[in-house]
């Protein structure tokens, strides 16, 4: 690796590399990855794309609840997906609600991995009593299973907060609690391949050069346990928008003024029964789509780097 | 194996109070008894001798030790929103869940088990693939989505026409896609008394069937998850030297299927299986909120809902407890079945 011919060298090297390669024969890779920048670009341009502005109580007509989408009878064709029961627009709703499910999303995953790759280096490269304590503490976390962590310590947040309190913070501390609910699975990956790379030689060179422990970490292990990390993260990605959703559908989420894809489809759910199937449903088709699709991704990238996942 | 026991059992009541701890802390800092005790009217002196009386103003130490001493007597205070000590109250919603879980679990057992050894028999076969395209779109609906569907399709039912109705083809698709309904989709219906404050939905059919569409959903989350594992763990069980003998030995190929591979792919799927169970907890409140299914989960939504700490904290000690027997339990197993774990020394 030659740092002054880097840039031509690295776009060369992605041209012949293997990654790309498998990436032009796999047709569903690719439609992921298509459909996921559409998904992405969307959701980053609502408030250029969508139609009105949900969040604006004035533009919102209560008389047009309740009404359909455009290809069942009744419908009007200002609103192309329908409305919801307070009449919002359900295409302008639903832009803002993956926008705010993705930046969720992405920010509870940027948190735990910043966590979960500092306990993992630490616990693996230190080793002892450290590594016990942490490990030790992520059994305990994940024998839970992050879901259940992450609706306690919500509930918890949202009984000490209170409810409108909590509604005005939602964004961040949900992206906390999902952080906060979910480092373990980065520890242990990152703490596997740590222990593996420790034993090779360079590691060894290093330490006999006198580095400091924290530069030998980060800057000579880190870069080679990055390719699990890369594949376990576009999976925690969608984890993280599942536990969103979930947790706004119980109430423990986005308020249903600043509405996520969990918030809308529990919104919707009381009026399945009157028959409104789409104000539940078509969220529920787009968040589906979402983390489908990062799910496909995220196997094409397993099969192809192929690391040493920490199994269980 | 003494030595191996032992130790997981100090693991596990370690966990158990760190647990309480947590729970003892939220109980101190969130719920205010003396509040809950009295009228708006009592004046200040008054509640500081109830308070004094109470020895809500010992230490910390003092004041964990006592709750710990009661929590181990099951003894967890009473909730206030059903007036009743909270330990009735979550013995009256645990048989729901408990039953919730065990159908849930019998569903994935019963499916996963052949769809998995099927499709690491005849990975490329397109009923493998089919099932593996499906698995990961599984995986990808939240398990509340699942049981909204589950409630359209069979619940409410589906009208739709999308064919031409006056041909007998369009007519035949048509009846295809459109559902009766009718499914119950809303609580428990009439369960069957059983025994003390266990209600039973398996006695009647009627029962059972309020049972179903819960049981789908709540299995449906995990059932992807154990296909792909038992798959990915048969696939290299078949690959092993043993295999290869017992082939060439000439034994019978469904013997050596489900008797010699399918025994060592079943150690993996133990462990992760015993923990998912646990995990399988936590859908539950989802479930039964979807469903109004009177369990533990709903319970406990209802008690956050509403600030109901002693109950808050009395669900997080028994699920919590839940948890480590779980656990412990898988572990021991493991340990017994696989002779080759490490038994005593660091955990990996």
């Amino acid at each position: 690796m030659n740092p002054t011919s880097a840039p031509a060298g690295r776009w060369t090297r992605f041209r012949d590399s293997y990654l790309l390669y498998s990436f032009k024969r796999d047709v569903i890779a690719q439609l992921s990855l298509v459909a996921f920048i559409l998904l992405l670009g969307v959701a980053v341009l609502a408030p250029w794309l969508s139609p009105t502005d949900p969040y604006d109580l004035t533009t919102i007509d209560i008389m047009a609840s309740e009404l359909p989408p455009f290809w069942i009878a009744g419908s009007d064709e200002a609103y192309v997906l329908g409305t919801d029961a307070q009449g919002r627009d359900l295409l302008s709703t639903i832009l803002y609600g993956a926008r705010v499910s993705l930046i969720i999303g992405f920010g509870a995953v940027a948190l735990q991995a910043t966590l979960g790759v500092c306990f993992g280096l630490l616990a693996g490269y230190l080793g002892g009593r450290v590594d016990a304590f942490l490990m030790r503490l992520a059994d305990i976390q994940l024998s839970f299973s992050t879901l259940m962590v992450a609706i306690v310590v919500g509930a918890l947040v949202k009984a000490i907060f209170g409810g409108d309190t909590f509604g005005a913070y939602a964004v961040p501390l949900l992206v906390v609690i999902i952080g906060l609910a979910e480092w373990p699975q980065y520890a242990r990956t990152v703490r596997a391949s740590v222990l593996a790379e420790k034993a090779k030689e360079y590691v060894d060179a290093a330490r006999v050069m006198g580095l400091s422990s924290r530069r030998i970490m980060f800057r000579h292990i880190l870069p080679n346990t990055l390719s699990p990390i890369f594949v376990i993260s576009t999976v925690q990605v969608a984890n993280a928008i599942i536990s969103e959703a979930a947790l706004s559908f119980l109430g423990l989420g986005m308020p249903e003024t600043q509405p996520s894809l969990g918030s809308l489809i529990k919104s919707g759910f009381d009026y399945l029964q009157s028959g409104s199937w789409w104000i539940t449903l078509i969220p529920g088709a787009v968040l589906v789509m979402l983390v489908l699709v990062i799910n496909l991704l995220g196997d094409w990238l397993r099969d192809v780097l192929n690391p040493r996942l920490y199994k269980g | 194996m003494i030595a191996f026991l032992i130790k997981r059992l100090f693991h596990a009541l370690l966990v158990m109070f760190v647990i309480s701890v947590i729970a003892f802390a939220i109980q101190d800092n969130l719920g205010d008894p003396i509040q809950q005790m009295v009228g708006q009217s009592v004046p200040e002196s008054e509640r500081a001798q109830l308070r004094e009386e109470l020895g809500l103003n010992d230490p910390f130490l003092v004041q964990y030790l006592r709750f710990a001493i009661n929590a181990a007597q099951l003894d967890f205070g009473y909730s206030y929103i059903f007036n009743q000590p909270t330990t009735e109250v979550i013995a009256r919603h645990l048989p729901a869940t408990l039953e919730l879980v065990a159908s849930a679990t019998f569903l994935i057992i019963l499916l996963s088990v052949p769809i998995g050894v099927y499709s690491a028999i005849k990975p490329r076969a397109w009923l493998s693939r089919f099932f593996m395209g499906v698995s990961i779109v599984g995986i990808s609906i939240p398990v509340f989505l699942t049981a909204i569907v589950l409630i359209q399709i069979f619940a409410i039912g589906v009208s739709w026409t999308p064919f031409p109705a006056d041909t007998a083809w369009g007519a035949w698709l048509n009846d295809l896609v459109t559902t009766e309904g009718g499914m119950p989709a809303y609580g428990r219906g009439d369960p069957v008394h059983v025994i003390g404050t266990w209600y039973t939905n398996f006695a009647s059919p009627r029962g059972l069937l309020y049972l179903v569409l819960p049981a789908i959903s709540l299995a449906s989350i995990m059932l992807p998850l154990f296909i792909r594992l038992i798959r990915a763990e048969m696939l290299e069980v078949l690959q092993s030297d043993y295999i290869k003998f017992a082939r060439a030995k000439g034994l019978p190929l469904s013997r050596i299927y489900f008797l010699h591979a399918l025994k060592n792919t079943m150690l993996p799927v133990i462990t992760v299986g015993g923990v998912q169970i646990g995990t399988l907890v936590a859908y539950t409140i989802l479930t039964e909120t979807v469903f109004q299914w009177p369990g533990m989960g709903l319970m406990f939504l209802d008690a956050i809902e509403r600030s109901d700490i002693p109950l808050i904290v009395t669900y997080l000690m028994i699920v919590g407890l839940i948890f480590v027997i779980t656990n412990t339990v898988v572990d021991l197993i493991y340990g017994l079945v696989n002779p080759t774990v490490k038994l005593t020394g660091k955990p990996a």
